[in-house]
């Protein structure tokens, strides 16, 4: 079992428009990293200076990770983790 | 208050929910909904408002309709190209059910304007098609304690979630800032399925309805995201943000932005 990461339809240019790709478990900032170094330009979309931008979410099954341990969150094998970026259009 | 025949035949399917009645209906009779945007989301979010038998509806909106529009933009149509959207809208609207009153302003939405147009309104609901408004209506909705039904969309995907303001998150305890420009592909330049603002316009309906009756849960404190490739719709939790900048205890942001 591996960690299940749903892509946000703004970054599947970067996964060849896959919407969920497979991680590995160890903390949220270890896991943008390794989804970076398979998809390069993806950590710079999700991160700045090592921090998550502010106008993207990530879950870890159904829950804000700001409110759990932030870029630290451990994920499991098993979890689910969902990046949402704030979308605009109307 | 007193329906006349034809309106109560026009409301039946209403009033004969026991949730609703005619004590519901009086209540959507009375609401006054003001609605940012008349494009995808405003269309079917107010079309569907109008046709429940809302009191007063009004639609702000500068644009003017356009072909490109008519793709998933309901309320519009060839005879009101290059007319003024709100215009076309309250058209649209008023030959569905005259019993409303649509108030059409063709303006842009800003920090000057805001407060002062938002104030007698039960219920905001933002259409908008650029986060420089979302911010700005979130914010005003705070600072003028007015629930607001906030939905979002790009190409397969929809954003939804409600504010209510003193009891749940706002829209900045969700996400805290708007992106720099260009740091998101446009919506204009990304492309979009012409049924997502349905889908999640008519959400927007769907909750405020459901905040006038005074019936159901409202989607506070949850984002729903619906995906048509995959047919799914899912809810993550928005948990309230102790230090948010606007809506906490001691705010940090006590005026409104313009981020346009």
């Amino acid at each position: 079992m591996a960690v299940k990461v749903r892509i946000p339809t703004p970054l599947q240019k970067l996964t060849d428009g896959k919407d969920e790709v497979e991680g590995e478990p160890g903390t949220i900032i270890s896991l943008i990293n390794f989804l970076n170094s398979k998809y390069p330009g993806m950590g710079e979309r999700i991160t700045e200076g090592g921090k998550v931008r502010k106008f993207v979410n990530i879950y870890i099954n159904d829950e804000d990770i700001r409110f759990l341990k932030n870029e630290e969150t451990e994920v499991k094998d098993g979890d689910e983790v969902s990046i949402v970026p704030a979308i605009a259009g109307g | 208050m007193k329906f006349t025949q034809e309106q109560h035949l026009r409301y039946l399917r209403h009033i004969m929910l026991p949730e609703v009645g005619e004590e519901g209906q009086a209540k959507i009779a009375k609401a006054k909904v003001f609605i940012v945007g008349a494009g995808g989301l405003g269309s079917p979010a107010g079309y569907y408002l109008t046709a429940a038998g809302v009191g007063t509806i009004a639609i702000i909106d500068n644009d003017n309709v356009d072909l490109s529009n008519l793709q998933r933009q309901i309320a519009h149509s060839v005879k009101t190209l290059g007319k003024p959207k709100v215009e076309s809208a309250k058209n649209t609207f008023e030959s569905l059910n005259p019993d409303v009153n649509i108030i059409a302003i063709k303006e842009r939405l800003t920090k000057n304007n805001i407060l002062d147009l938002i104030g007698d309104y039960d219920a905001v609901v933002d259409c908008s098609d650029n986060f420089a408004t979302r911010f700005l209506v979130n914010d005003a909705c705070i600072m003028k304690k007015r629930p607001l039904i906030t939905g979002a969309i790009f190409q397969f995907e929809g954003q939804l979630t409600a504010v209510i303001p003193g009891e749940g998150p706002c829209y900045r305890c969700l996400f805290e800032e708007p992106p720099p420009p260009d740091a998101l592909p446009a919506p204009s330049e990304a492309g979009l399925l012409g049924i997502i603002p349905g889908v999640i316009g008519t959400l927007q309906a769907s909750e405020v309805l459901k905040l006038i009756i005074g019936i159901g849960s409202i989607l506070k404190g949850e984002l729903l995201i619906y995906n048509a490739l995959k047919s799914s719709f899912r809810k993550v939790k928005v948990p309230k943000n102790p230090h948010c900048p606007v809506c906490s205890e001691n705010p940090t942001i006590t005026e409104l932005i313009d981020y346009s």
